[in-house]
Order: C-alpha cells, then structure tokens, then sequence
C-alpha cells in the first residue's frame, strides 16, 4: 500500500503544497514591487558600497 | 550633521590564518578526492586497511572538502569583505581566533574520527555527537563576531553580500540542530532521533540545504564582493541582487525532496521538491548573469587577469549546476540520473567549478593586497587556471558517460524479458571512466598545488600588513534619510531584524516541508511482518554504519520494471519504522541491498566480505576481511536496546538484559551454518553480526507476501 493512501488520514493535507505555491508568490512579487519602486540613485549608491 | 571621521585598523591577521587554513584542506580534501577515485578502478588501493578503505575516506572528502576547504574559504571571505564594507574592524579578535582555532580543531576531530569509524551514518552530517556540539558552539562564536561586528559598523547599508552572510549563519544553524538531533548511547555512538521516511526527509533537507547555504548563498555573498572589487565596477544590478536574494532562500529550503523521488517518500513531497526546484533556475539564473553582466565593459581584462578569469568560469559553472540540478529534479530525468555517477559529475561542476575556482580567485586577488606585493607570477596562475579547467572537464565528461551507461544498462531487458545486463557488468564497464576521473581530479589538485607554490613565493616576497589602517566617519546615532525609504531599506539597515526575516523565510519553507510527515508519526503504515532488529543484527547494522556501506549501497527499491526485476519488491514505508538512522543511500556504485536477505548463503557473505572477489571476480568492492578478525562488542548491546526503546522502538520492557543472551543464540546458529560449508569461525566475530544484517535485509516483506499467497 502506498504511503500517500495514510496521508489522506490527515485532515486537508493537500492544503499544505497550496499555502506553500501562495505564499512565495505573495512573497515574491512583494521583493518585485519593492525593488522596482525603490529610485535607482538609491539603488546605485548601495550598489557602490564595495568600491568605496 | 557630519560626524567626525575615526581611524580604525582592519585585522589581516585573521584572514591569512583562514587563507593559509583554505589552501591546507583543500589540498588534504582533493588529495583523499583522488585517492578515492582511483580506489574505485584499483580497489588494492584500499590496502584491505579499515580507515584508507572507500566506505571511510569517501566521507572525510566530502567533509574535507566542504567543511574543511570550503568552509575556511568563507571565512576568509566573511573576514575580508565584511570589515571593509562595514568600515570597522572584526568585533573581538579573541572570537576571530577562537573560531579560528576551534573550526581547525573540529577539521581535525572529524577526519580522525571518520577514519576510525564513528559515523552516524548521514551523509554530510556524518560526524558524531561532541563533535556536533562543538561545531554548534564554534558557529555560535561566528555568529557573535559577525553580529558584532555589524553592529559597531560605521556603514549604515548592509551590503547585498551580507544579507548572504546572515541568511547563511542563521540557516545553517537551523539545518544541523534539526539534523543532528540524536540520541547518544556512548562518547562517538548515537542514533539519529527520527526513523525512516523521517529521517530520510530531514536529512535530505538538511543535505540539500547543506549545498544551498554553504556551499552556495556564502560563496554568492563572496561573489558579490569580489567581483565588483577585482573588475573595479559595481554590480551589474543591486535590484536584481535583492530579488537573487530573497528569492533564493526562499525557495532553496523547500528543494530538498528532489533527492528522495520515487523513494517511499509522500507523493507530494516529491511533487512540492520538484516545482520548487524548478523555480530555483529563475533566481539562481538571475544571479549568475548578474554576477557575469557586473564584468560589463570589462572583458579585455578578462583576457589578462587570471582573477577574473577564474571568476568567470566559476559563475558560468555555478549557472550549470543550477540549470542541471533543477533538470535532474524531474522525475522523468530523476529516474535515469538518480544513484548514478551523473550526480558525482553534477555536484563536482559545482564544487570544482563554482567552489574551487572563486575560493582561487580570492586567494589571488586577496593574497597580494595583505601582503602588500603583486602576485609571484600571473603566467603561473593563468597556466593553474588552464589546467584546473582542463581537469574539470576531464573529471565531468567521464562521469556523464558513466552515468549515462550506468542507467542505460541497468534499465535493459533483452527480448525475452529478462534483464539484459548482471550489475557486476555495469560497474566493470565503466572502470576506464573512472580511470580518467582520476586523471582529471589529479590534474585539478596539480593546479591547486601549483597555487600553493605561487602563494608560498608571493607571502615570502611581501610583508604581511597586519593592521591595516583605514579612515571613516563614524555613524550617527539616530539616522535620518535624505529621501523617503522603503520599508525594505529598513530591514536592510538593522541586521537583527534581517536576520528574524530570513530565519521566518526558510522556517516557512522548512516547516511546511516536515510538519505533514511528522503529523503522520502515529500513523505509520505499519507493516505487521516488520519487527525490530534482533540484537545481531543491530550489532551487525553498525557495523554496516561504521564502514560507510551506505557510500556505495543503496536500500531503496524504486517502483521501476528494471529495479523489481533485479532486486524485488519495490521499498515501502512501513519498512523502514526501526531504522535509525536510514541507510537508504544515494549512489550505487555496488547493487542495491533492500532485498538482501536469502539471496545468497551465509557462507557467500563470509567469503565476499574476506574478498569480494573471490564470489563476484571484476568486483572493485574493498576487502574487508577484518571483520572476520575483529571480536563484536557486546558490551554495548544493552545501551543500544535501551537507547532504540527510548527511540519509540517496541523492545519488551527488561530486554536490554536479555538482549546478548539472544545475540549469542543467533550468532551461534550462522556459525554452525557456516560449519557446513567447512568455515570455522567463532560466533563472536564481527563478520557474524554483518551476516545476520545482511541476512535480514528485506525478509520481513518477503515474509508477508508468503502469508499473503497462502491465504
């Protein structure tokens, strides 16, 4: 018998791979958003920090 | 308001201690690389000696290489850039030594103990419980110094470099806790606190995070530093670099079950592994260009700088491996590259490649400046970089092929319907790849000592600058921006904060990867016919464990035609409820051996393990004919009932004391068995607790399906 036949005994196991896909996207176009709002000057300048 | 400007001195000392430390092990690491290699061509190169055996030396390598090698290549990193992009010297130099001196002390435990046989028997987390103690406190020290040292900083931003640094301490810290939970029953004995599927998702996690946050977010905070500094122009793109980041420890952590496809693993723990292993490409892709596109402008001096050259070739190999890795973790691909030499080619793209050629280009580029003199020779080192890139492709090309032909022929069946190929004839077929993995893997560690030489002439030609100074002005109390910022900036400006966010980012990953497979802990499919160990064939497991078997042997019957073919019943969960730890391995050099058990006659064992062969002539497994001299310890067998009946292992209460008596009863009967095919042996020697293992592998199913066809 497959082990996945005892992980139905869990209840809304399925739930987990979902939260998990909904999560990083949420997470990911967040870190998207942020860096492309954040002004490029800014982004420079910190880029700059290991040559100073 | 300006504040006015300190003087400070950035301690070079620390960094040629790790520079010195990084060179020593990767020479030890590649040498004992090599000698392996050879091993598996020329087995007399085991000298039927237990601690130069295969099973032994292949784990001090791997931990040479990773921990020894690459692990005081971070530091060294960590060391250089940090002071300098934080403008502020290390927080303590007695934590800087003390790091120092305990990593090399822990270098030093490991590669003895491993030789001498205490393993816990996961790979990469083979070390035994003091020594995971130790490693415990000394990353602990690391952290303190490091922290400090952002904290007295006199640079607001923390540098994308560092967030890797963080990301890396803090996760690393997380994996090897969570890994090394185990029971100790002696000084250097334990067993891993999970059994099974358990153990097996955990250490993979771990495993695969293992190459994720120390071979790799480190080594990409070192890019992002010395890129930049050796071609003299900024990242190609910071945003990217942000993306790269967060991206990338988000999705690492979850990757782990791609080692585990088509194990008895959960359906969709494979399936969560395999999309997130896909998604890997994207930021890891991401970064590579960016760490390529940084040398915009700059390619002429490519041509002339072997730093640059060695930088190169480390990305590009770095943008292979995570192209491959995520390829590999489909299931369709899995399935021909999984337990073959494909795997050794791809992590040595990696390791060789992206490890060992941007640890180089540091030494090279850092070397000169605290030694306040150009390089001995750059023809030298060009000349390195030729023959380090020569012998990459001469160890990777090899061992495609092998692999390649490794799961070609095992997966062929003649007309009739039978296997086509003996396993023997699969591994004999492929010893002339082998042969030149070693050629290649010679010449790589030939490069290496060439550098060592260029160094040795450099430091001799120089003056080490041990304090050297440095100016900046100090930084403000209360900070106050110029421009509106982002929430983000402010996590990127206060370290605590960046370190809990990372900490949360793999903790989810992490959490939702092993919460559904623990949940499931009284639920087990238990298997009626599967019962504990005898105390023989516990003993008989350890010994199994102590001489690294699992390097060559995997326990894992993959639902294939090929595999049911060749070895029987595919594996089943259930089956592996006492084992802790599980051995289900991840190479077969030799055959699998989950179904062991009855194969062939105790007297086949005793004379294959004398020499293999004798049984199976060709064979390249070592002789390990000391078991047939070595007495068991029985004085263990207690501790060890006690320490599985703690475990959850459904021993009767007071077994313990009865435990040896029952050892003693079965090791009789083998021995009288072995009598009938005219070998004397007395009933407690080792090989006889081997054989009883041996002998049990995959007998409980067995038994179960015999029930089965009766009824």
């Amino acid at each position: 018998m497959k082990f996945v036949n005892y992980l139905k005994d869990i209840t809304g196991v399925t739930i987990y791979p979902l939260i998990s896909l909904f999560i990083f996207v949420v997470f990911f176009l967040g870190v998207t958003w942020y860096v492309y709002k954040t002004p490029k000057d800014i982004l420079q300048k910190k880029g700059h920090i290991p040559l100073d | 308001m300006q504040q006015p400007i300190e003087k400070f001195y950035y301690d070079n000392k620390i960094v040629k201690a790790f520079a010195y430390a990084t060179m020593l092990w990767g020479i030890v690491g590649m040498l004992v690389g090599v000698m392996a290699a050879f091993q598996l061509a020329y087995p007399a190169l085991n000298f039927n000696f237990a601690p130069t055996t295969f099973g032994r030396i292949r784990p001090v390598h791997t931990n040479a290489v990773i921990f020894a090698f690459v692990g005081n290549g971070i530091f060294m990193g960590v060391y250089y850039s940090l002071q300098r992009l934080l403008k502020t010297r290390m927080f303590n130099d007695r934590l800087s030594w003390v790091h120092f001196w305990g990593w090399q002390s822990i270098i030093v435990a490991a590669a003895v103990t491993l030789l001498m046989g205490y393993t816990t028997g996961k790979e990469y987390a083979e070390l035994e419980w003091p020594i995971d103690i130790a490693i415990t406190l000394v990353w602990v020290v690391f952290g303190v110094n490091m922290f400090g040292t952002i904290i007295k900083r006199r640079e607001r931003h923390l540098y994308v470099a560092i967030w890797f640094f963080i990301g890396t301490w803090v996760t690393v810290a997380l994996l090897h806790i969570v890994n090394s939970f185990e029971l100790p029953i002696s000084f250097m004995k334990s067993y891993s606190w999970y059994a099974g599927v358990q153990d097996a998702l955990v250490q993979w996690w771990y495993g695969h995070n293992a190459v994720a946050f120390f071979l790799t977010t480190p080594y990409l905070g070192l890019m992002y530093y010395f890129v930049p500094k050796a071609a003299n122009r900024p990242v190609y793109s910071y945003r990217w670099s942000i993306i790269h980041f967060w991206a990338l420890i988000f999705i690492y952590i979850w990757a782990g079950p791609h080692h585990l496809l088509y194990t008895a693993l959960p359906d969709w723990a494979q399936s969560l592994g395999t999309v997130f292993s896909i998604m890997l490409i994207l930021p890891s892709w991401g970064g590579m260009l960016n760490g390529l596109m940084t040398l915009r402008g700059a390619w002429d001096k490519v041509r002339e700088e072997p730093v640059l050259k060695f930088f190169v070739v480390a990305i590009t190999c770095y943008g292979m491996s995570t192209f491959e890795g995520p390829m590999l973790s489909l299931k369709s691909v899995n399935a021909i590259g999984h337990y073959t030499d494909w795997i050794v080619a791809h992590v040595h793209v990696g390791a060789l490649g992206w490890n060992g050629f941007l640890t180089f280009g540091v030494l090279y580029w850092l070397i000169p400046r605290i030694f306040q003199t150009p390089l001995y020779s750059k023809k030298m080192a060009t000349t390195h970089f030729w023959i380090g890139t020569l012998g990459i492709i001469l160890y990777a090309i090899p061992m495609y092929w092998a692999g390649f032909t490794q799961a070609l022929m095992w997966k062929e069946f003649t007309a009739d319907g039978n296997l086509k190929y003996q396993f023997l004839q699969t591994s004999t077929n492929i010893i002339p790849m082998y042969i030149l993995r070693g050629v290649g893997g010679t010449l790589y560690l030939f490069g290496a000592l060439m550098m060592v030489y260029n160094i040795i002439k450099t430091v001799k030609k120089g003056s080490l600058l041990a304090n050297e100074a440095a100016e900046a002005p100090a930084l403000e109390k209360v900070f106050k921006s110029d421009v509106k910022l982002h929430w983000h900036s402010a996590i990127e400006r206060r370290p605590l904060r960046m370190l809990l966010f990372s900490l949360i980012v793999v903790g989810i990953g992490g959490a939702i990867e092993l919460i559904p497979t623990f949940l499931i802990k009284s639920n087990i499919p238990t298997i009626t016919s599967v019962k504990p160990y005898t105390p023989l064939e516990l003993q008989g497991r350890d010994i199994y464990i102590r001489e690294g078997c699992y390097t060559c042997h995997s326990q894992m019957v993959r639902p294939f035609r090929d595999e049911v073919a060749r070895y029987g019943e595919y594996s089943k969960a259930g089956e592996f409820v006492y084992d802790h730890p599980f051995q289900w391995g991840s190479k077969r050099t030799g055959p699998d051996l989950a179904r062991e058990g009855g194969k062939n006659p105790n007297s086949w064992h005793y004379n294959h393990m004398d020499n293999p062969t004798i049984m199976s002539p060709g064979s390249i497994m070592p002789r390990y004919s000391w078991l047939l001299d070595n007495d068991l310890d029985t004085s263990t067998t207690p501790a060890k009932i006690r320490a599985m009946q703690t475990l959850g292992v459904p021993y009767e209460k007071g077994y313990d004391q009865l435990a040896n008596t029952d050892l003693m009863a079965q090791a009789k009967t083998i021995t009288e068995n072995l009598k009938t095919d005219k070998i004397k042996t007395a009933p407690n020697k080792e090989i006889i607790a081997v054989i009883a293992y041996l002998q049990r592998l995959g007998k409980d199913i067995k038994g179960e399906q015999k029930t089965a066809a009766v009824q």
